[in-house]
């Protein structure tokens, strides 16, 4: 086996001097009647050359959004990402390397953290970032448990603004830790919802996406105005990161707690992961923050250096008293997301951000043209939401057939809410060429008709 | 997995005086910059055009300010971040042998596989009828998987072990729950339990309950037995265990908790001893995850990310979360939403989307490349490994619960440093200067002092010979007395000794403009 350094008179050589006659003698301590005694029934080894054929057929198998016009968004966008992203992080000390736990011989780890917390902040409009987290909903997640132990009441309100699959994960983890949940209906483009009706004596955060699920951008303020008057916190999430670059900051509309997604910066769809979440804070509450942390320190000989930090907030310590069980972050997207940002610069991501709106209003124009068809947004950055004749899943379907993958129906997401079943979600970056635009509106007249 | 004990103070450390460069550039360690200090506002390595003129329709909130980010030109982000690279050790660079960590090779042919377009390019709402190959991969994994687990079902999507660990303890609570036994609020924890359990456990309500372990590093049944009760839902214990042992009364264990009405969850960390050789379904197992980045060769990364699908029992399976694998009538589809479907009430969702992906490819790629036979002598060879070291280091040092065999990792406490002024800390900080990656310090907790060699089966004899020597030197040195190689120890890394107490008590967690820092005491 060619991962297997050891050879057969090795092995023998090995076992006489442990003591040992034979292998078996070294896994006497699983019980007899316990010990599977042949092999596993499953297929026998391969060569390189084998894993790689079965590989490439399944992989054959799905249509690739490059290989065709490309609009599905909903939490998840397609954005190019320089080669040197990914050269970078396969370079073999970031690939293989551990958590940096012994922190003399992992500065290059360490750095690159102290980068991204640093980015994070500044994208945010916050004091402070954590050095991220599995991604967006968990993070969510996670941060509506921060707002528990800060105010130390227990119930929150979801904004029907959030995307379904974020909702989902707060309800799971708020239902099985026993705390309440007020989710609002979906908040569809177009139409205000009443949350600062909803915000009361009793609640430990508001959970607010902009831009919505639906596309639409909300302005925070008067919601963090609500929640702060009655004591309770204003979490902002935003499913596309890209959108920092134009959208003002959560920070500076008011939030307490801004989480993120940060797939769409220097990493790939992957259908669904790995990515990884952001989750930034205001510094007076970083003790009750989840998740790893890197600060500047010196070492021996008073060279600036980092190291994780604040670890007694963690697992590892604190044990049925830490913060989170969480134990790793999301460390290579996170290294993915800190190269690519460094290459865009502040100049780069306003540059992409503008592209992206620009796309997108230039599709939804295209897209008044289809009969039967209309935009429901007011405000959008580079995702809105279609009002579509009949069913929008149908429609995604009988589009798919026709080589075009054309967004993704809300009625995917929002199984139990058959209003909302003419609904699709169309995104648009600057991966789009105008060619791709013109394909999505002649596919969709021809379907329709 | 690892824990220090206490933050590093610099009062017993040494300073040395590093030989003086005028750019402070060691050859081929360089000193690099932060991003903050190299990168211009004005500078982008990436070229877009600027869109035409149009009305933005952004509602009025449009950003203001600026943001503050510097850029790098593309020669100047490869030369920085290849830098830093320089200043990290990876598997690549040398042994790696963090005991729970499960520091194995990592096959470059899995990165090639995970970034085939057919994986990497395919969104996770595109239509099902447009990615037949992700889904058959997603169920090639799971049959895998349960194959080798001897279980019943897998819930593929948790991103992490301790997300795992929250899968499965939330599955027990939904049964739990349909039984009507919402009294069970106690979860059993074993002293030498990795952190992640009881946090786990806590963060959805249970409260936590210890369990010593015997004088030999084992749990013993009769102390379970003793901490059972109507109250109790569930114990989670680590086989093999953090010691490095099988647990020897793990089935009368599972009995016992069965016979109480409780369940069974297994952290399933070392289940790289194992593969092929037992399976945690015939043990009485009722859920365990699997870290694909440990026993599976995805990469560690520097901290993540991982992946910690949890395989279920026939009684936890029905409450497996959204999405799910069902193969019927329609053929092979995931099920996305947590409303319940025939005989599968799910508990809710874990994640946004299906999962870890990118590293469901790997780990079946690493899968198929062993096989049967591969995978039970990677186990074998695991267990020989970490079985040589200890053999080869027992007369020097000593081992909390005697001299036995280890599974695929071996367990040194530090009596043998007992009156030398010598900590474990010490020890591991010289095996840097040495050229090495140090094992797990400080865990297990119940050994005083612990050092956690786990070698993998990914070491050559030679590779195990060297560092079965260089232990011995050091051990040596400290019986000579020879205070200070560990006391200034590392010396010859890119950084000394780092004041974690200071980086603790005036925490510094980014970058902003300010005066330059204290410079080099020479």
């Amino acid at each position: 086996m060619r991962y297997l350094p050891l050879t057969a008179v090795e092995r023998l050589d090995m076992l006489a001097k442990i003591g040992a006659a034979s292998m078996d003698d070294l896994f006497v301590g699983i019980p007899a009647d316990k010990r599977l005694p042949g092999l596993m029934e499953l297929p026998a080894g391969r060569g390189e050359c084998d894993v790689e054929r079965l590989l490439n057929g399944l992989s054959a198998q799905n249509k690739a959004a490059g290989d065709v016009p490309f609009f599905v968004g909903a939490g998840a966008y397609r954005h190019h990402i320089p080669a040197s992203v990914d050269h970078l992080i396969q370079r073999s000390e970031f690939l293989t390397s551990y958590t940096p736990y012994q922190p003399e011989i992992a500065q290059g780890t360490l750095q690159y953290l102290f980068e991204f917390q640093t980015q994070v902040a500044l994208l945010t409009g916050m004091e402070v970032a954590n050095a991220s987290m599995y991604d967006g909903s968990t993070a969510t997640g996670e941060a509506v448990l921060m707002a528990h132990r800060l105010t130390r009441r227990s119930k929150s309100v979801l904004s029907g603004t959030l995307h379904p699959h974020y909702r989902a994960v707060v309800e799971t983890l708020s239902h099985m830790a026993g705390d309440h949940v007020e989710a609002l209906a979906p908040a569809i483009a177009g139409r205000s919802e009443d949350i600062l009706a909803a915000i009361d004596a009793d609640t430990s955060c508001v959970v607010v996406q902009s831009p919505s699920f639906y596309g639409e951008i909300i302005d925070l303020r008067p919601i963090a105005t609500k929640a702060h008057s009655v004591g309770a916190l204003l979490i902002a999430v935003v499913s596309e990161a890209v959108s920092f670059g134009l959208v003002e900051s959560p920070g500076q509309l008011g939030a307490d707690i801004v989480v993120a997604e940060g797939q769409s910066i220097g990493n790939s769809l992957n259908f669904g992961g790995p990515y990884v979440g952001l989750f930034a804070t205001r510094q007076k509450f970083v003790r009750q923050m989840p998740g790893r942390l890197c600060g500047e320190t010196v070492d021996a000989d008073g060279r600036r250096g980092f190291v994780l930090t604040l670890s007694t907030r963690e697992q590892h310590i604190r044990r049925d008293k830490a913060t989170s069980n969480i134990c790793t972050n999301s460390g290579l997207c996170c290294l993915a997301f800190t190269i690519h940002m460094a290459l865009l610069g502040e100049t780069g991501l306003k540059r992409l951000a503008r592209l992206n709106h620009a796309h997108a209003v230039r599709l939804a124009d295209m897209l008044r043209d289809v009969k039967g068809v209309e935009v429901l947004n007011h405000s959008f950055f580079n995702e809105f939401t279609l009002r579509v004749p009949g069913d929008a899943a149908t429609l995604v379907e009988a589009l798919a057939q026709a080589g075009v993958l054309a967004g993704v129906p809300v009625s995917r997401l929002e199984p139990e809410c058959p209003h909302l079943n003419d609904l699709l979600l169309v995104a648009s970056s600057e991966m789009n060429s105008d060619d791709d635009r013109h394909r999505l509106v002649a596919a969709m007249k021809k379907v329709l008709a | 997995m690892n824990s220090e004990g206490g933050p590093t103070a610099l009062s017993q450390t040494t300073s040395i005086r590093p030989a003086r460069t005028f750019t402070a550039n060691r050859a081929l360690q360089q000193e690099e910059g932060l991003l903050f200090e190299i990168g211009r506002l004005d500078v982008t390595g990436v070229d877009l055009e600027e869109p035409a003129a149009f009305v933005p329709r952004l509602g009025g909130l449009e950003r203001a300010g600026a943001i503050g980010l510097p850029g790098l030109s593309e020669p100047e982000a490869m030369r920085h971040y290849v830098r830093l690279s320089q200043k990290n050790y990876g598997i690549d660079s040398g042994l790696f042998p963090l005991g729970s960590c499960t520091m194995k090779h990592n096959p470059r042919l899995n990165e090639k596989m995970a970034r085939l377009p057919g994986f990497a390019d395919i969104h996770p709402l595109q239509p099902q009828s447009t990615v037949p190959g992700a889904l058959a991969l997603m169920e090639m994994l799971s049959h895998w998987l349960i194959e080798m687990t001897g279980m019943n079902a897998v819930a593929l999507s948790p991103k992490a072990g301790a997300h795992g660990e929250l899968c499965g303890m939330m599955a027990i609570k939904a049964a739990l729950a349909a039984r009507g036994e919402h009294e069970r609020q106690v979860v059993l924890v074993p002293d030498s339990a990795h952190g992640t359990n009881p946090a786990t456990a806590a963060l959805i309500g249970f409260s936590v309950r210890s369990v010593p372990a015997g004088a030999d590093g084992m749990v013993r049944a009769d102390a379970v037995k003793a901490a059972l009760d109507g109250d109790v839902a569930a114990i989670m214990l680590t086989n093999p265990n953090t010691c490095g042992l099988f647990e020897a009364e793990i089935v009368a264990i599972a009995e016992a908790v069965h016979e109480a009405g409780a369940y069974f969850y297994c952290d399933g960390a070392n289940f790289n001893a194992i593969v092929g050789k037992a399976r945690p379904g015939d043990l009485g197992v009722d859920a365990m995850h699997i870290n694909l980045h440990k026993t599976f060769s995805t990469p560690h990364g520097g901290g993540g990310p991982g992946a910690g699908p949890v395989v279920l029992s026939a009684a936890l399976a029905p409450f497996a979360p959204a999405p799910y694998l069902r193969r019927d009538g329609w053929g092979l589809r995931l099920v996305e939403d947590s409303a319940r479907e025939g005989d599968h009430a799910p508990f809710g969702r874990l994640t946004a989307f299906h999962g870890q992906m990118g590293m469901y490819v790997r780990a079946l790629s690493y899968m198929l490349s062993h096989g049967a036979n591969g995978m039970k002598q990677a186990s074998e060879d695991a267990v020989l490994n970490a079985n040589y070291i200890r053999a080869g280091l027992s007369d020097l040092l000593s081992q909390p619960f005697g001299d036995q065999p280890c599974m695929h990792e071996v367990l040194f406490d530090d009596a043998w440093l007992k009156g030398t002024g010598l900590t474990t800390l010490d020890i591991a900080k010289a095996l840097i200067d040495e050229g090495y990656h140090p094992m797990t310090i400080y865990f297990p907790l119940v050994a005083h002092g612990a050092m956690l060699i786990e070698p993998t089966e990914s070491e050559s004899k030679l590779s195990l010979d060297l560092f079965i020597a260089t232990m011995r030197d050091l051990a040596l040195a400290v019986k000579a007395g020879e205070k200070e190689r560990f006391l200034s120890a590392p010396r010859l890394s890119p950084r000394r000794r780092l004041d974690e107490t200071r980086a603790a008590r005036q925490p510094v967690l980014r970058w902003k403009p300010r005066a330059p820092l204290p410079q080099a005491n020479d």
